[in-house]
């Protein structure tokens, strides 16, 4: 408990209250509409997207709340801003397909269909936890659901991708790997030890280098001399294209386009979605290295959310009743998570000493 | 004067070959550079050049002959004016060929170069193993193909085993263990990585994530430090950080510790890294038998296992039982000389070691108890305790360097389980705290040997 106090008080904590932006469910009637693209979805798939997108955002946000209220504890990274990436790369894959993360894996967790509940009482190091609260925000999994985690060190996504693609193969199967990580990550050497390996297998992994400028408090200006990181292929003769990843739809037709390419057995692809993360790299970032109207400027003119939902209410897609009606369903799901996390009891003692071997007949 | 050919040591650790046939016969002329033999190692056939010209007089070692120890006078190259017969009477020193190319199909590796080496065959008995049943038919096999069977049977018993690494497969394995592998099963299953430890070793990770049963070789685990993060942070720890949910069945394997006069970065012994590290099994088998136990037991373990071979054992060979299925249990040791005055503990090549030291002890009257502790995570240290209640004496035996190694945690174990039963503090023979040297003397200065063991022995029985 007392670590839980000197953590509220820590000055960086307090930097993350201070800079704390308004809400995103204000009114968005002052918000100026981007250049509309025709919106090239049903009806139903553009509410989804609008509900996967907003579980999202309002699960990170109460992540972040109770992150401040000493729940959640350590590393704790939010994906808010990035939601289009992740929903929009679900939708245009199938359930059996692999996916696989770094450390800011919460939305993806929530876009492979895992339950909240689980995911947020493993921030909370409960018992009912994805990992018996044994893993923590970095490090959960989900086989049923073809998640495979949930990796703290930044590049080893790319390689353990690679190896889930080379598996798929190896069963024929036809799946393909979506394999994420950063602007940051781009600049392991592994990437590239796993890019050489896909192209040169011709794996069915598609790598999304989820590009929100900042690798921690570095942006890809100060850090990477070849900004436009779907060119890291050419060498390889791995295909790469940029797309907006504040745009589910723009998203989606991208995954699709690498999906075809994957499944025609033509070998990786990589694809580099535009996104921006609201927060800080984590809970303890200040964020000094950006100006609060950078920020501010991608939220007002920028957010997937706030895009769909003007594209649903102009396309007459769905009615602002509607769109309530689903901002109430997924507060419930939040709220009933939140409430989850925190009445699961912590682990039992003795789940010190269990999951460090397993003996054959429980892998079984 | 005559120049005497002689028989070339072609890899580090060879001790002798088959000159498999000779390509010019006695009589003709040979220019430098001309192929003159094809010798065949344990590993490979390589060819002899000529590095002089002259003409070849007698062949002293005919083809086919086997066992030729290296620098034995194979044939005499006779020069201008000069003939058989006084090349017979008057032999020079000399070495008239030397093997700095090998057949294009089979070149030694880059880890590897020639060198000569220094290592004596154990001229021990072992004790005889209670996991084989008595009056069991055994066949002798080097340690290679004790391992390379292993591989095999396991890889025909279960689909979803699979071997991948550097020259793993077209090469036949760097050190030949793989040898037949790809014929077999096809390069589906026998695939060869880029040289690129820390990808391919997440490669083989995110394979087993999958549900496959990757076989991942290292060429030597020197090279395994570049993968390193991998086999900890995204294979040991994995199953603990998914509270169960994701085992990581994968077997990584490949020579530990120091070759033959290969220096320091090819010489470390790595078994106290990941001996220490919750989440990895950790095996390290002496004999070939146990080498080929244990490997299908690593291979059908869900957890991630570290095994660590050693490149002077591959061409050993020891007796391993006709079974259709030997499996060992990983985490047993074995007492492999039975004894009652003082306790040796080794594992890995330190085993033979401490087998010529019991030896040479018997000769003095010192009845040591050899173990072979096979495993060193979960480590038996049941079977050390055991053995130290009886004798109440012990030494301690690896390659590995003394700080923080295997030795200390076992004089940790003994700290804390057999205090009262020692009658003498107990004595470590390991590698030298310092990086492995090159030159000869200080390599072998570097390393424990038979000599070492008894001296320790005899200490802690206060005969010295």
């Amino acid at each position: 408990m007392v670590v839980r106090i000197l953590r509220l008080l820590r000055p960086a904590d307090i930097g993350v209250f201070m800079a704390k932006a308004p809400a995103t469910d204000k009114p968005k009637a002052r918000r100026k509409a981007a250049p509309k693209s025709s919106v090239d979805a049903t009806p139903e798939a553009l509410l989804q997207f609008y509900r996967d997108m907003l579980l999202i955002r309002r699960f990170e946000e109460k992540a972040g709340q109770m992150y401040g209220m000493g729940l959640i504890g350590g590393f704790c990274h939010l994906y808010i801003g990035q939601e289009a990436v992740v929903v929009g790369a679900r939708a245009a894959t199938e359930e059996s397909d692999a996916v696989i993360t770094t450390y800011r894996d919460h939305g993806h967790m929530l876009a492979c269909g895992m339950d909240p509940r689980g995911v947020m009482a493993e921030l909370t190091g409960r018992i009912g936890g994805y990992s018996r609260g044994k893993g923590g925000s970095m490090h959960m999994f989900a086989r049923d659901k073809n998640f495979y985690g949930g990796h703290g060190i930044v590049g080893a996504s790319t390689s353990l991708g690679t190896g889930i693609a080379l598996a798929n193969r190896y069963l024929d199967n036809n799946e393909v790997t979506l394999t994420y990580f950063g602007d940051g990550a781009a600049n392991q050497g592994q990437v590239y030890e796993s890019f050489n390996m896909a192209a040169l297998w011709k794996l069915p992994v598609l790598y999304i280098i989820e590009n929100n400028q900042y690798a921690m408090g570095t942006s890809t200006a100060r850090s990477t001399a070849q900004t436009k990181l779907h060119k890291r292929g050419d060498a390889f003769g791995i295909p790469g294209s940029e797309c907006d990843g504040m745009d589910v739809l723009a998203v989606r037709d991208a995954v699709a386009k690498a999906v075809k390419h994957m499944r025609a057995g033509k070998g990786p692809y990589i694809l580099e979605a535009m996104t921006y993360r609201y927060r800080g790299h984590s809970m303890s970032d200040p964020a000094k290295y950006r100006t609060r109207d950078e920020v501010t400027k991608v939220r007002k003119e920028r957010d997937p959310i706030d895009h769909i939902r003007d594209q649903i209410l102009e396309s007459g897609a769905a009615s602002e009743d509607a769109l309530k009606a689903i901002d109430k369903e997924v507060k419930a799901i939040v709220t009933d998570a939140a409430d989850f996390a925190q009445q699961s009891p912590e682990p039992d003692l003795s789940e010190l000493y269990t999951d460090i071997v397993i003996t054959a007949d429980a892998a079984e | 004067m005559p120049i005497a050919i002689t028989m070339p040591a072609l890899s580090p650790t060879m001790e002798e070959g088959t000159l498999a046939k000779w390509l010019k016969a006695e009589g003709d002329p040979v220019a430098a550079g001309d192929v003159i033999a094809e010798i065949e190692t344990d590993k490979a056939t390589m060819e002899i050049e000529a590095v002089d010209e002259g003409t070849l007089g007698t062949i002293l070692v005919a083809e086919g002959t086997e066992g030729v120890k290296v620098n034995t006078v194979i044939a005499q190259l006779l020069e201008e004016g000069e003939d058989a017969g006084s090349a017979q009477a008057a032999p020079s020193g000399g070495n008239g060929a030397e093997a700095p190319t090998s057949a294009p199909d089979t070149p030694e590796p880059a880890a590897a170069p020639v060198a000569t080496p220094a290592v004596a065959k154990p001229v021990v008995t072992i004790a005889a193993d209670p996991d084989i049943p008595a009056g069991t038919a055994m066949t002798e096999i080097t340690v290679r193909e004790a391992l390379r069977d292993a591989m095999a049977e396991e890889m025909r018993r279960d689909e979803s085993v699979f071997l991948m690494g550097e020259e793993v497969a077209q090469y036949q394995g760097a050190y030949k263990v793989s040898q037949g592998l790809l014929e077999e099963f096809g390069d589906k299953r026998v695939v060869d990585t880029p040289i690129t430890e820390h990808g391919f070793a997440g490669v083989g990770v995110g394979a087993a994530y999958r549900g496959l049963r990757p076989i991942v070789e290292f060429m030597t685990f020197n090279f395994a430090l570049q993968a390193i993060d991998h086999i900890i942070n995204s294979a040991a720890k994995t199953l603990y950080m998914s509270g169960g949910a994701m085992p990581v069945p994968i077997v990584f394997r490949g020579p530990n510790g120091a070759a033959a006069r290969v220096a320091a970065q090819h010489s470390q012994n790595f078994a106290s890294w990941y001996a220490s590290v919750p989440g990895l099994k950790v095996v390290a088998p002496y004999s070939a038998a146990d080498a080929k136990g244990l490997l299908k037991a690593a291979i059908r373990d869900p957890n991630p296992v570290i095994f660590l071979e050693n490149e002077i054992l591959y061409g050993v060979s020891q007796e391993v039982p006709d079974l259709e299925d030997y499996v060992l249990p990983i985490g047993k040791a074995r007492v492999v000389r039975p004894g009652t005055d003082v306790t040796i503990v080794a594992y890995s090549i330190s085993v033979r070691d401490a087998l010529q030291a019991g030896e040479q002890l018997a000769a003095e009257g010192i009845d040591a108890e050899v173990i072979d502790l096979r495993t060193l995570r979960p480590l038996d240290t049941a079977t050390v305790v055991e053995s130290v209640r009886k004798t109440n004496r012990i030494v301690a035996v690896e390659e590995g360097w003394p700080v923080c190694g295997i030795c200390a945690e076992i004089a940790a174990v003994l700290m804390e389980q057999a205090f009262d039963d020692l009658d003498a503090p107990m004595v470590r023979v390991t590698g030298e705290d310092v990086p492995m040297p090159y030159a000869a003397n200080l390599e072998a200065l570097a390393l424990p040997n038979p000599n070492k063991i008894v001296q320790a022995a005899k200490s802690v029985c206060y005969r010295d």
